[in-house]
């Protein structure tokens, strides 16, 4: 052991605790991978009923989610930078952005899921029982993928909650902000997941 | 230009990418929105993959950060995407 630790109350290493945001990043991407494969799969066996059920989904709503995420994917980006101008103002300001634009994601998504229970479609509902096969497949895939990523937006918060008060307390500063980047990191990975859920459950019909 | 240990990236930089992502989901909108059933799959997913190299390049920082990062992510990148291949193979030859 080396002997000329000359900060002994200082263990950190930015690098390592950046590489292991990234490791569960992909174990993240693994997941949702695996869904879109299933996704794909289903979509290719049951071509006629996804086509049909995919119009069903708001295009609007779903437009409207993504310019959301990625303009709080962006304000949270900005967070960094300013942090380490030594700006803590900007950087909470940013931070706050962020979190109410990730609730207003979420207030649209409660919206956009009631209405859809609204009309009998809800997973196992007797109305998809009846539509068959495909439409139960290309609905409860829905409602599970969104699901999933509504709940990485529920702990994303969480998350951003706890970097906000740290920065607040002067827990992060420009010279030590790694849990800001790592929780930036995470951020960006649901704008990801969310860019490739779009197009596929909205867009593609 | 004094590039110290860490990059600070302009706030300018991170809105031009916004506008970029703006204007990138307004094609895939609009392409799709449009029929054009054959490529319009294909239009949306590289739009999709667009968005997200940009995302994962300046938002998540790897343009900046060391070069370890983007190997792996380049690599997790390729073992998906072959993953995703090979089933399709499968599914398309069985």
């Amino acid at each position: 052991m080396s002997a000329t630790s000359a900060h002994i109350n200082e263990h950190r290493d930015d690098t390592a605790s950046k590489l292991g945001m990234w490791l569960f990043i992909f174990t993240e991407l693994m997941l949702f991978g695996g869904l879109f494969i299933t996704y794909s799969v289903y979509r290719y066996s049951h071509s006629g009923a996804f086509h049909l059920a995919a119009q069903e989904l708001d295009v609007t709503m779903g437009t409207i989610n993504t310019v959301i995420l990625l303009i709080s994917s962006m304000t949270l980006a900005m967070s960094t930078t300013a942090i380490q101008k030594k700006d803590k103002r900007t950087t909470l300001i940013l931070i706050g952005i962020t979190l109410v634009l990730a609730l207003v994601f979420l207030v649209n998504k409660y919206f956009e899921w009631s209405a859809k229970i609204g009309h009998g479609i809800w997973p196992g509902s007797p109305l998809l029982e009846e539509l068959g096969r495909g439409d139960t497949l290309f609905f409860g895939l829905y409602f599970f993928m969104t699901g999933l990523h509504a709940v990485h937006i529920i702990v994303g918060m969480v998350i951003l909650i706890v970097v906000f008060v740290f920065v607040w307390k002067d827990k992060l500063t420009f010279d030590n902000f790694q849990l800001l980047e790592n929780g930036g990191l995470y951020w960006h990975l649901v704008d990801l997941i969310w860019i490739f859920l779009f197009p596929l459950f909205y867009l593609i019909t | 230009m004094s590039d110290t240990s860490h990059h600070i990236v302009p706030y300018s930089t991170y809105g031009l990418i916004l506008l970029l992502l703006l204007v990138l989901t307004g094609t895939s909108v609009a392409v799709t929105q449009i029929e054009l059933t054959k490529w319009s799959t294909a239009v949306a997913l590289l739009l999709a993959g667009t968005k997200s190299a940009f995302v994962l390049a300046i938002f998540m920082h790897l343009k900046f950060d060391q070069k370890i990062f983007r190997i792996m992510a380049v690599l997790i990148i390729l073992l998906l995407a072959s993953v995703i291949i090979i089933t399709f193979l499968d599914y398309a030859f069985r």
